[in-house]
């Protein structure tokens, strides 16, 4: 057995020997990746890395500690990649030299996810919800909920609203959702990671989307927002939001789509869809970000696989984004990665 | 084995010898491991505190005593004030201790008065010491799924019926002081039932003979007797249980609601530092750091206080019961 052993490791030392003399090709195999950042994103990923893994041998080790976290050891310099739901502001992308490539690589909707006996379809209109979440509507049979909700039983119960406690891509996006269509809302809490929520008796915070969604999951009358997959693999009923156009749609795939579509990218190919435009668009949704070193004196290899994780994400993966509740990216989206991926290592 | 001291004894009668040189190695290094543990000990915890100290100090520069005394976490706008955390951190170890102390102090009555026989109080005692060895994510959990739902109704009453009284000023949600304030009573028991079962089984026999023998009852001898004379030993207990309760993070976290509030309600929201800790750090940016080193900072201050406390109280008790 020893033996075998050893003339195992033998072998694999002379194949390794003979590849760094010939040079080919297939050194991207004992290449590693490391990469870290949002949670949000992270049941897709981890389903590419794990079949990515199998097909090509490139290990990608991705930790999801949060897009704050993760634009943190970018930064330090401690990983290959990372991943935001918030990409990268001016101030932190100027603290990389060299530059940053950031790729939109799969996209989500954030819904409105509630608990609430006997209530299977429900309607909040765009005046309505942000009054929710500045605590002025605290009753579910309050009379501007209950004019959208015609024939639906609203009970006299308080309204719980359960949000983030900690910072988060999600709280970004949603709260620069509600900042665009409730001037209220913009003054009196804002758009941000973490956002200073009202302090009323009916406001709870609870950690992350899984967080959100057993607190909502275990208490009456609750209303809170989480990802779309999260509300699809829990089976939560999730509110239809009125859009721009002012029509009232359910997330899922075809509307999280037409609110993609109306996207433009800036030069960063950064674009956040505050508020989509468009009649079947649905109001909430966002794309989510990996960004790469743009430095030149990366090594070969790495780039290499680099590419060859993002080119399998942008067409196996796309596949595998409906069935776990993300949007697949518009073609358009998936043209501008396949060529700003190029700049990937100079 | 009568033959054994003669010939273990050298030849001069005498059955003492020098220790070897090697015994002395022995001791010495065992002295300097003993030394070295100590000092590592004292010296980590000035680490601890130079360090966090150290990322808190533009922070505290910055917001002063304000940040003691205000409500807001803003960073955005770059506000910090931990107010509501403090008087969370304060209010839900003071009520759980309430609760907790009352119910570890009879326990470890009924434990160590000869309530039970001997075989069973230990199957009881370990029953609570095991309390302790939940891990406070499983109380969490707990708390949500089970606990929770189950006081609901009665949140729901008192609320309705008692709500002119402050504590029950609002109505329970779901996460808040209430369920929190439970799981956290349940987390303090075995610290306060260890240590005053201690206090209890020191006092001598001749205490409780003396009290028998005067024709006390068994409830008299308990109270005018056998709990005075632990008294020391029990607050001591309860200020270490304290201690516990100030610093527990995760059942908190998930039990308490998370909101920035100052108010009397049970079964309002709250928050505490440690829950504050824990749910900001993981992605808190550059300008929140100095802030939460500040929060840890006063975290620091108040549990280690409050430990100090407690332990000097157990000396000196330790102390008079000895003369």
């Amino acid at each position: 057995m020893k033996i075998g052993n050893f003339s195992k490791g033998a072998k694999v030392v002379a194949i390794a020997a003979a590849m760094v003399v010939t040079g080919t090709v297939a050194q991207a195999q004992s290449v590693n990746l490391t990469g870290s950042g949002a949670s949000f994103p992270f049941p897709l990923y981890s389903a590419w890395f794990k079949d990515f893994g199998q097909k090509t041998g490139i290990q990608v080790n991705y930790q999801a500690k949060g897009s704050g976290g993760g634009i943190e050891d970018f930064t330090n310099g401690v990983v290959d990649f990372a991943a935001s739901d918030a990409a990268m502001s001016e101030e932190e992308l100027a603290k990389i030299e060299g530059g940053v490539v950031m790729l939109p690589m799969t996209a989500g909707e954030i819904v409105l996810a509630y608990n609430l006996d006997g209530v299977s379809e429900l309607k909040l209109p765009r005046d309505v919800y942000p009054k929710i979440f500045l605590g002025e509507i605290t009753k579910w049979n309050d009379a501007e909920i209950a004019a959208a909700n015609e024939g639906v039983e609203l009970p006299d119960e308080t309204i719980t609203v359960v949000v983030r406690s900690d910072s988060s891509g999600t709280n970004f996006n949603f709260t620069n959702h509600l900042s665009a269509i409730s001037s209220d809302f913009e003054s009196k809490v804002g758009g941000g990671k973490t956002v200073p929520w009202p302090n009323a008796s009916n406001f709870v915070a609870a950690p992350g989307n899984q967080g959100i969604t057993a607190t909502i999951k275990q208490t009456p009358g609750a209303i809170g927002y989480i990802e779309y997959g999260y509300a699809q693999q829990t089976n939560t009923p999730y509110a239809m939001l009125e859009n721009q156009a002012g029509n009232f749609v359910k997330a899922g795939p075809e509307a999280g789509s037409a609110a993609l579509a109306s996207a433009e990218l800036d030069e960063n190919n950064v674009a956040f869809i505050v508020d989509p435009a468009g009649d079947d668009s649905y109001p909430i949704a966002t794309f989510t970000w990996m960004m790469f070193y743009k430095d030149a004196g990366q090594d070969a290899a790495k780039v290499d696989a680099l590419k060859q994780m993002i080119e399998y994400g942008l067409t196996t993966g796309q596949t595998m984004a409906d069935k776990l509740g993300y949007i697949p990216l518009p073609e358009n989206v998936v043209e501008t990665d396949k060529k700003s991926m190029e700049e990937i290592g100079g | 084995m009568a033959d054994t001291p003669k010939s273990v004894a050298p030849r001069d009668g005498s059955v003492s010898r020098p220790p070897t040189a090697f015994e002395y190695g022995y001791d010495k290094s065992f002295r300097a491991l003993t030394f070295a543990a100590g000092f590592v000990t004292i010296a980590l915890l000035v680490y601890i505190f130079w360090k966090i100290g150290g990322q808190a100090a533009p922070a505290m520069q910055k917001y002063g005593l304000d940040f003691l005394t205000t409500v807001k976490w803003n960073a955005n706008t770059n506000e910090y004030g931990i107010l509501a955390e403090i008087w969370g951190t304060l209010y839900s170890s003071f009520l759980a201790l309430l609760f907790g102390g009352v119910l570890g102090v009879a326990v470890a009555i009924f434990l160590t008065q000869g309530f039970l026989n001997a075989r069973l109080a230990w199957i009881f005692r370990l029953i609570v010491e095991m309390l302790a060895a939940i891990p406070s994510v499983v109380f969490g959990l707990w708390g949500i799924y089970v606990l929770i739902p189950a006081i609901r109704p009665l949140a729901h009453w008192l609320h309705e019926t008692l709500g002119f009284i402050p504590f029950f000023s609002t109505n329970l949600a779901g996460p808040g002081m209430f369920p929190a304030m439970i799981v956290l009573s349940i987390m303090i028991l075995p610290t306060v039932a260890a240590i005053s079962q201690d206090a209890f089984k020191a006092i001598p026999m001749k205490i409780q003979e003396a009290a028998y023998g005067m024709g006390t009852t068994k409830w008299e001898a308990i109270r005018k007797v056998i709990i005075p004379t632990a008294s020391g030993g029990i607050f001591a207990s309860l200020v270490l249980g304290f201690g516990r309760a100030l610093g527990e993070t995760m059942a908190l976290a998930m039990l308490i609601g998370n909101s920035q509030q100052v108010t009397l309600s049970l079964f309002a929201p709250a928050t505490t530092l440690a829950s504050l800790l824990a749910s900001t750090f993981p992605e808190a940016g550059a300008n929140q750091i100095g802030p939460l080193m500040y929060a840890a900072i006063v975290l620091l201050v108040i549990t280690m206080a409050v430990n100090i406390i407690g332990t000097i109280i157990m000396n000196y008790t330790a102390r008079q019961t000895v003369t």
